[in-house]
């Protein structure tokens, strides 16, 4: 329906310049902020520094707190690169069990991971199995709170992607010899590696981008995240717009790597977990 | 990898021969390969959502609780800055709910249609769906202040007073929920955009043969084909919103005074103030509301849908 239509040049110009605007614009602003002085800075003007302070800020603010946002980027990489390893591998596993054998079992069982999907977490009363499990304010504890948010999700987009796996496959291996775990990590897996790169894309994303769960689960200095560090250095440091914009800047370099080089995988794998959602 | 949504149905009835075959023989798909997700999900999702039920009922301190009825309830409903959060919930999950159906829309219409630059228009629009909440939340806050900031000064050039966003107890909540808009409404655009794309080329074709307009080939064709897309834009973004909390509580805390407390913000408050059964019941209200009008919307739309 496009291709005979001729691009209509001033609607096109129109269309760029208010998206520029209106999504480009914030992101100028930090850049911008992020390299001022704090005199300057404070000002909060949409202006190009007139002093560039970017690389001590930059310097300031990993320094700042005795290297918080070192340790703190330490930690939501371990806690990224964890919840997404584990749940790959075992929402895979599962997502291949309730796929292939329908009934009404597994049917139920789908259920119950769609409500994962729908239902807000209960905070506190997540806290108290913590607390029971001694995992309360652990990395381990945290780890393992995200894993299970994020099982719906991935579960559902492995379903799917599975579906179109042939069957044929696991009975050829099957007569091969091969046992189920055999079957799964040696014939399945390696098939389903698009969809694994989308979920640990999207994946990585999110949990990177937590905040709520690390402020309830994983409170404490010592064991701050990137988003943690984020909201307290806002309240400690009031005035220090060109610190505070250095450091939203910072915790969004990774997003934004992983979106320059997987931006099919991330927008088709969002598309179709909400669709199936 | 797009419209996979509510085949379920069909698709059981499908793979039925598949799980009829002789029991005696050792299954390729064993149960127990959902034994440790299913686990971990179990212990760390299901049996909190479950206990959250009995803990509302109780004064509860993470060590000793005691059996209160429904205390918690009634003091939630009673107490208006409570109670509140349960209506600024609504309102905020229907405004961004709302916008983000119109707007998304509207750009994937814009971006399916003859023009130069959608790559670019596209990237520039997704992006801050990926962006920290935080970040965007504290650069809004920055961008929105009422006097020196950037959203004011620009209006303040056209001839515009803009409000005082934020710190104006009218406008906080809504503030909140725009910049909530202007972070989601990228993926509201590829989802139109994957449904847009996905209508046969033939039906505007013959739309166009039959002197449809444009207005009318949006209102005929593309609106009702596109009807999927638009089930998982409010689905997906009321349940967004009904439980947002990270963007809320970076720019407002719930304030000025109560005025942009939802039901996620009221829920850390109470803990944080350490009434745990409070904060559990509210959790639990949350739950209720979500479930409440969630589940009647599927309802509805998949009963729609099956007559094909």
């Amino acid at each position: 329906m496009t291709t005979r239509t001729r691009p209509n040049h001033w609607l096109s110009a129109l269309a760029i310049v208010l998206f520029a605007v209106v999504f480009l614009v914030p992101f100028a602003f930090i850049v911008l902020t992020a390299a001022k002085s704090q005199t300057e800075s404070a000002l909060l003007q949409f202006s190009w520094p007139t002093e560039w302070a970017f690389v001590q800020n930059l310097r300031d603010v990993v320094e700042a707190r005795d290297y918080l946002l070192i340790i703190a980027f330490i930690n939501s990489t371990i806690l990224t690169v964890a919840s997404v390893a584990v749940v790959v591998i075992l929402a895979a596993m599962a997502a291949f069990v309730l796929q292939r054998r329908k009934g009404r079992w597994t049917s139920g069982l789908n259920l119950v991971v769609l409500s994962g999907l729908v239902i807000p977490p209960a905070v506190v009363p997540t806290i108290w199995v913590l607390q029971q499990t001694g995992l309360f304010k652990t990395m381990p504890g945290l780890i393992l709170v995200e894993i299970a948010y994020a099982m719906a999700f991935c579960v559902l987009l492995f379903q799917a992607f599975i579906a179109s796996v042939p069957r044929e496959l696991d009975e050829a291996a099957t007569i091969d010899g091969a046992g189920p775990v055999g079957l799964f990590f040696r014939v399945v897996f390696p098939l389903l590696r698009p969809i694994i790169v989308t979920i640990v894309v999207v994946q990585s994303v999110f949990i990177w981008n937590d905040f709520a769960s690390p402020l309830y689960f994983l409170p404490g200095d010592e064991n701050a995240t990137v988003q943690l560090t984020l909201f307290t250095f806002q309240g400690q440091y009031t005035n220090a717009y060109n610190l505070l914009f250095m450091d939203i800047l910072l915790v969004t370099v990774p997003p934004l790597i992983m979106f320059m080089i997987f931006q099919r995988q991330i927008v088709s794998g969002m598309v179709a977990g909400s669709v199936k959602g | 990898m797009t419209a996979i949504a509510p085949a379920e149905t069909a698709s059981r009835l499908e793979d039925q021969p598949g799980s009829d075959r002789p029991k005696a023989q050792k299954s390729p798909y064993p149960y127990w390969f959902l034994v440790p997700g299913g686990l971990i999900f179990t212990i760390f999702f299901l049996v909190p959502s479950v206990m959250a039920f009995y803990f509302s009922l109780t004064r509860w301190t993470l060590f000793d609780q005691e059996f209160i009825g429904l205390d918690n309830y009634v003091q939630f409903f009673r107490e208006p800055a409570l109670a509140s959060g349960l209506w600024h919930t609504i309102v905020y999950a229907a405004v961004t709910s709302g916008l983000k159906v119109v707007l998304g829309m509207a750009l994937a219409v814009l971006l399916t249609g003859p023009i130069l630059g959608r790559g670019f228009m596209r990237s520039v629009a997704f992006f801050p769906v990926l962006v920290s909440t935080i970040g965007v939340g504290l650069t809004f806050q920055v961008l929105m202040h009422p006097t020196k900031g950037v959203i004011n000064q620009a209006l303040d050039l056209i001839g515009i007073t803009g409000p005082a966003w934020l710190v104006d107890p009218d406008w906080a909540l809504l503030s909140v929920a725009l910049v909530d808009v202007w972070q989601g409404v990228g993926l509201a655009t590829v989802i139109y955009m994957a449904g847009i794309l996905s209508i046969p080329g033939e039906y505007f074709e013959a739309a166009k043969m039959d002197g449809a307009g444009p207005w009318h080939r949006f209102r005929h064709v593309t609106l009702p084909l596109a009807k999927p897309a638009t089930v998982s834009v409010i689905i997906l973004s009321l349940i967004g919103g009904m439980r947002k909390f990270d963007l809320i509580w970076a720019m407002t805390k719930g304030g000025p005074g109560f005025t942009s407390d939802v039901m996620a913000s009221v829920v850390y408050k109470q803990y944080q103030a350490g009434f745990y059964g409070l904060s559990t019941a509210g959790n639990v209200v949350l739950f209720l509301l979500v479930i409440g009008i969630v589940l009647p919307l599927f309802w509805f739309f998949n009963r729609k849908e099956d007559p094909r």
